[in-house]
Parts: structure tokens; sequence; C-alpha cells
């Protein structure tokens, strides 16, 4: 029978997965950024699990303002990588050095 | 005898966690975003079989449906060097497999503690549908966090298209401001010359 830590389970494994793929695709900021939206799935599966078994609806409407909070992410995050591109020809974390920080 | 339900839950937590394996390891930036898109679809049908209907649906008509076109789009209108891009790509490979693996191992001994270990709930208790359940609390207890984030989508659009927004240089737009601002002088230029009559008189006289 499935219970509460299965899904708990699941969603530790897909989380620990995008923290990987943060560290492996360090140079390439799109696939960083579905790293971000993976680790947001991970958190929302967290969520939905807890809401069923405690019976409270709570955690689904959270996961509805993450869900909207990360689409607005998302689109300002690649408007910011598709205006990076028109500026240095490349999206290698390397070449965003312009602000000199 | 494995139950049919537990049968699903595998299956379809086996093809989400490949995906997204998929996606960090996929040479191809469109195959690691097409790749993700399954993995979207797996979660919602997980989210299914925890008798969350509307959120499920909402997650593939908005991230399958719109925000991973736009992550398509943008793929494929950059002009990406993969090659660089891969360069030393495995070189961090032992450091983040100890913390992932660190953190899993963390994790699980954190889930195996007793508070976590609820009785399933079989059937659902209130006869309500799930999106009626969603809608009553969302309009009722949480109507300013809601409207709030129609604010944040409201900011989404604007900065996205402030950000990304190019003057064309032959565009013939025309600038409202200046128009309202408009003088007599600018439009109207009155010259001073002879009458025409007299002139072509004078002519005339010369002629002759």
């Amino acid at each position: 029978m499935i219970g509460l830590p299965h899904y708990l389970i699941l969603a530790a494994i897909l989380f620990t997965i995008s923290v990987v793929g943060i560290f492996l695709n360090r140079k390439n900021i799109i696939i960083l950024l579905m790293s971000v939206e993976l680790m947001l799935l991970a958190v929302n599966i967290n969520f939905i699990a807890f809401s069923h078994y405690l019976n409270d609806i709570a955690g689904q409407i959270f996961v509805f303002f993450i869900l909207t909070v990360a689409a607005a992410e998302s689109a300002i995050g690649l408007a910011i990588i598709v205006l990076i591109f028109r500026n240095t020809r490349s999206i290698n974390v390397d070449d965003l050095n312009r602000l000199n920080g | 005898m494995i139950e049919f339900k537990d049968f699903v839950f595998y299956v379809l937590s086996l093809v989400l966690i490949s995906s997204g394996l998929s996606v960090i390891t996929s040479r191809n930036p469109v195959t690691a975003a097409l790749s993700l898109v399954l993995a979207f679809f797996n979660a919602a049908g997980i989210w299914l079989l925890l008798q969350a209907e509307f959120l499920a649906i909402v997650l593939v008509l908005v991230y399958v449906g719109a925000v991973m076109v736009l992550f398509l789009f943008v793929v494929m209108m950059l002009d990406i060097n993969l090659d660089k891009l891969r360069e030393g790509f495995w070189d961090y490979l032992p450091m983040a497999g100890f913390i992932g693996l660190l953190m899993m191992v963390e994790m699980v001994m954190v889930l195996k503690t007793k508070p976590f270990n609820l009785a399933p709930i079989t059937e659902s208790i209130s006869n309500t549908s799930n999106t009626e359940m969603i809608g009553n609390t969302l309009y009722s207890n949480y109507v300013l966090p809601f409207e709030l984030a129609s604010v944040v989508l409201l900011i989404a659009i604007v900065s996205a298209i402030a950000l990304t927004l190019r003057d064309r240089k032959d565009s013939k737009k025309t600038n409202p401001a200046d128009q309202v601002a408009v003088k007599r002088q600018d439009r109207v230029r009155i010259v001073r010359m002879k009458s025409e009559e007299k002139y072509i008189k004078s002519k005339a006289k010369k002629r002759t």
C-alpha cells in the first residue's frame, strides 16, 4: 500500500536530481532554469501529498500560488536570457561578468 | 498481489525520475525541454493519484501548454555553441554526487521518523469536487493572496515585454506628446511675395 512516505521520498529524489543538475550544468543557463523548475515541481509534490494525507485543502492553494509565481519567474528569466544572448552572443555563465561583481 | 494503484504510482514515479535524469544530462537543450515536458506530465499523473484533479489539469495546461512552449521557443531561437557549454561537464560529478547523496540520505532519514507515517485516507470525506473545494477556499480565505498573484502576473507581463522590446529604426510610429505640443509656427510658413497678376503683367511688358 502506497503511503505518504512514498510520495515524500519521490519528491526528495526529484529534488536531489535537480540539485545535482545545477552542479553539472553550471555553464548552460537554460538548463539551470529547467533544474529550478524541476525543484519547484518536487516541492509541489510534497505540498499535494501532505494536503491529501492531512485532508487539508490549504496545501493545494499553496501549490496554486507557487505555480503562478514559477510561471512569472520563468517568463522573466527567459526574457533576461534573450537579452543576454542579444548583447553577448552566448549564454555561457562564464561570459556573464559584465557587472564585474 | 500488488494493487493497481500502487502499480500506477511506481510506473509514474519511475518515468518521472528517469525523465528528470534526462533533463540534467542531455546534450541538446531541446531534448532537455522535451524531457521536462514528460516529467511534468508524469507529475500531473501523480497528482491525480493524490486526488488533486484541478491542479493536475492546471499543471498540464499551464506548464506543458505555456511555459514549456516558451522554453522551446527560446531554446530554438538562440544559436548556442553546445561544445563550449559541455566543456568539463562531468568535472563536478564527484562533488555533486556526494552532496546529492548526503541530501538524499538526510531527507530519507527525516522521512522515516514516526510523524510521517500517517494512515492513508481511503475515501475522500466530503462529497464536493476538488475544484469546488479549491474555489471555495481560494475566494474566501485567500482572496488577498489571489489578487496579489494577479499583480505578480501583471508585473511579469510588463517586465518581460519591457526587457525584450526593441525599437525599429524605420518604423513610422507617431509620438503623441509631439503631436499635442505642436505650435502654429511648426506647421504654417507665411511667405511674402508679389501678387500673381502684377507679376505676369510685368513679364508681358518686358517681352514686347
